[in-house]
């Protein structure tokens, strides 16, 4: 009883946030309280009305929990798919794939569908923490249907354990109107502005993958680099910038509407999201490269509920309801049957889907980026300096 | 049933509490901490002080934590006194409940809610677009250790309000009917009498803010915009971030080391500023 009221008390705070910043809330925001939970949004179990009547309640039991990343999938889908088999979708918000793997490594999670992003999937294989798919339950899942460079990730020596959800880049994000109506082209720029008349206005994520990658990168290294030349080249590069630096988040949103911060990097949904409401934040990728990632649908090993667990991974394979929740969410598809149904405004974007120029020098993180634990622990001394 | 028998139940409910989420999980993580990070994140079991040579890695939020705990406890009992004598002491009886009722008002709303108040309030344009409407140009407040101190004063004031006045609320007044009459000042009154006699609540209200202080996560995370790191900040990367289970227990281990050091000492101050108090007031 008491963990449904706490659920509630979450949803509600929650709704009120993203009404009260207009649905400003970034992907994989790192609110910093989502680690503690805190903004676990919990929906279908709060809503009576959501909750299955018996007489539905058949095979698949009558609830399903997602562990997904913020603003990711659009509610009335899950209202659709409670009707049509009895289960209602709870929803578990997360800040970031490190919060995830640590969830699912520290024991039971009670989820039964999850969203990685391509560089865990191997580590979730090595640590016997996924399960893999038997497409026969998956009908609406086409392999045929994806772009391979965003699906090939859920395979592991042959083997699927995931399917492809959405893909996106990490680029920056930049207010033109400070900066003479130009935007800015590289990492290299990036830094070296923030360090003259940009300082105390850019931000930069508090995740080590993007921070670090993005300082890598100005130097012309790659994203994913673990060199520890390379790696001291990049402290010493943030280490210098960070007191010109207005923030260490992940939750940059707010930072660059309310006009107290110029800069910041920037993940392309986000950058969408900027974009639309202010015209004059542009998003750009870097020319040295950058991220482009891929997140997928999986069920972790430890569901007990795996009839469910396909049963949603299902229903959001269906082109027509992934249609929707692009609209909703606003993230590329690699399905190219859903692309197809997208509109023209959509297709044509060039934030969702920038020139194959631009996104050939970007990088699909690597699984030993994110265990790297020198990585991790030039992040924390980042962070402490 | 025998008055021992009845007394161990009693006792069973907070024992059995105590020991499931108190005495197990730190030793947990005291074992934890002479342990190694695993490959993929986690800990390995080992025997290593490893992690404790580490240490020196976290001295800045060490460092910042052991600075604004102290700064933030002294500021909350500077603003907190006046406002608990006036509340106990001048108050008109008919307003007391309604005036102790708004101070606990903020916490009828979460903290976290709160603080992203204070994000807006801080920000470009809040306080420092209305100092600049004045004239003051170019202030910035959100994102530094100030806004964190303010964040913290905020956060904590009810929990230094409510023990000094209870204190206060108790002072017999005759007591200080009597030092006037015996001649003594208004201000002497106030050190003579008033302020030993409410000690005890002063020494409440600190132990309680800096202790929670001390742990404080939420509020550097929020209005210091990741760059003003506590210990409370840096267990949270290392458990969730790095997943160095090793490291963060380590970490944890000095935390609660460190803090009991900290009370132990204040403790005994205390009780030597009782002891002396006694002295005095002999004479």
């Amino acid at each position: 009883m008491t963990k449904q009221i706490d659920y509630i008390s979450k949803k509600e705070f929650m709704e009120k946030l993203e009404s009260y910043r207009k649905g400003s809330i970034t992907r994989r925001h790192f609110l910093n309280v989502t680690g503690l939970g805190v903004a676990a949004a919990v929906m279908g179990s709060a809503v009576p009305g959501l909750r299955p009547s018996p007489a539905y309640a058949g095979d698949i039991g009558d609830r399903v929990v997602l562990a997904t990343w913020p603003n990711y999938h659009d509610p009335a889908n899950f209202e659709a798919f409670t009707e049509a088999t009895g289960a209602h979708v709870q929803v578990n918000v997360f800040g970031s794939n490190e919060e995830m793997l640590a969830k699912l490594q520290a024991g039971a999670t009670g989820w039964d569908v999850y969203v990685p992003t391509n560089y865990t999937i191997e580590d979730y294989v090595k640590e016997d923490l996924i399960e893999p798919l038997d497409t026969s339950q998956l009908p609406n899942y086409d392999a045929s249907a994806f772009d391979a460079r965003y699906a090939e990730a859920g395979s592991v020596d042959g083997k699927l354990y995931a399917v492809p959800k959405n893909w996106g880049s990490t680029g920056m994000a930049v207010n033109t109107a400070h900066n003479g109506g130009k935007p800015i082209s590289s990492w290299k720029e990036f830094f070296d502005i923030t360090k003259d008349k940009f300082s105390g206005r850019t931000m930069v994520h508090d995740y080590q993958l993007t921070t670090i990658g993005s300082a890598l990168n100005s130097f012309g290294y790659s994203f994913n680099s673990v060199d520890e030349a390379e790696l001291a080249d990049a402290e010493k590069l943030l280490i210098e910038v960070k007191p010109h630096l207005f923030a260490i988040t992940s939750d940059y949103q707010p930072g660059m509407r309310n006009g107290d911060a110029w800069l910041t990097i920037c993940w392309s949904g986000d950058g969408k999201q900027l974009n639309t409401d202010m015209p004059e934040i542009h998003y750009v990728l870097g020319a040295e490269g950058g991220e482009i990632w891929s997140d997928y649908y999986a069920i972790p090993k430890s569901s007990e509920r795996k009839a469910a667990a396909y049963a949603l991974i299902n229903f959001l394979m269906d082109p027509e309801v992934n249609t929707k929740e692009v609209l909703a969410h606003g993230y590329p598809t690699a399905d190219a049957r859903t692309y197809a149904m997208l509109p023209d405004s959509l297709r044509n974007d060039p934030i969702l889907f920038p020139a194959q120029e631009l996104l050939d020098p970007l990088e699909f993180g690597a699984a030993v980026t994110l265990t790297d634990p020198n990585r991790a622990e030039l992040m924390a001394r980042f962070k402490s300096a | 049933m025998t008055h021992r028998t009845r007394n161990w139940l009693l006792l069973a409910p907070a024992g059995t509490w105590f020991l499931v989420m108190l005495i197990i999980p730190l030793t947990v993580v005291f074992i934890f901490s002479f342990g190694e990070r695993a490959p993929s994140g986690g800990v390995v079991l080992a025997f290593t002080f490893e992690q404790y040579a580490n240490l020196p890695a976290r001295f800045a939020a060490f460092k910042n934590t052991m600075t604004l705990a102290p700064i933030g406890t002294l500021s909350a009992l500077l603003i907190a006194y006046p406002l608990a004598y006036f509340l106990a002491v001048k108050a008109d009886p008919k307003w007391k409940t309604i005036l102790l009722v708004l101070v606990i008002v903020p916490f009828w709303t979460s903290i976290l809610i709160r603080s992203y108040a204070w994000i807006f309030l801080l920000g470009g344009r809040g306080i420092p677009a209305l100092l600049d409407w004045v004239g003051i140009e170019g202030v910035r407040l959100i994102n530094t250790p100030f806004a964190v101190l303010m964040g913290i004063i905020y956060g904590y004031l009810p929990l230094m309000v409510f023990p000094i006045y209870v204190s206060l609320d108790k002072l017999d007044k005759r007591l200080l009917e009597a030092s006037s009459d015996l001649g003594a000042k208004p201000w002497r009154t106030f050190l003579q009498i008033t302020l030993p006699l409410s000690i005890p609540g002063i020494a409440t209200g600190c132990m309680l803010v800096f202790i929670l202080l001390m742990g404080e996560y939420l509020i550097p995370a929020l209005l210091g915009g990741g760059k003003v790191f506590f210990v409370g900040n840096a267990l949270v990367d290392l458990f969730l971030q790095s997943r160095n289970w090793a490291y963060g227990s380590a970490v944890a281990v000095t935390l609660v080391v460190v803090m009991l050091i900290t009370v132990t000492v204040y403790m005994r101050l205390l009780n030597r500023l009782g002891a002396s108090r006694e002295d005095v007031s002999i004479m």
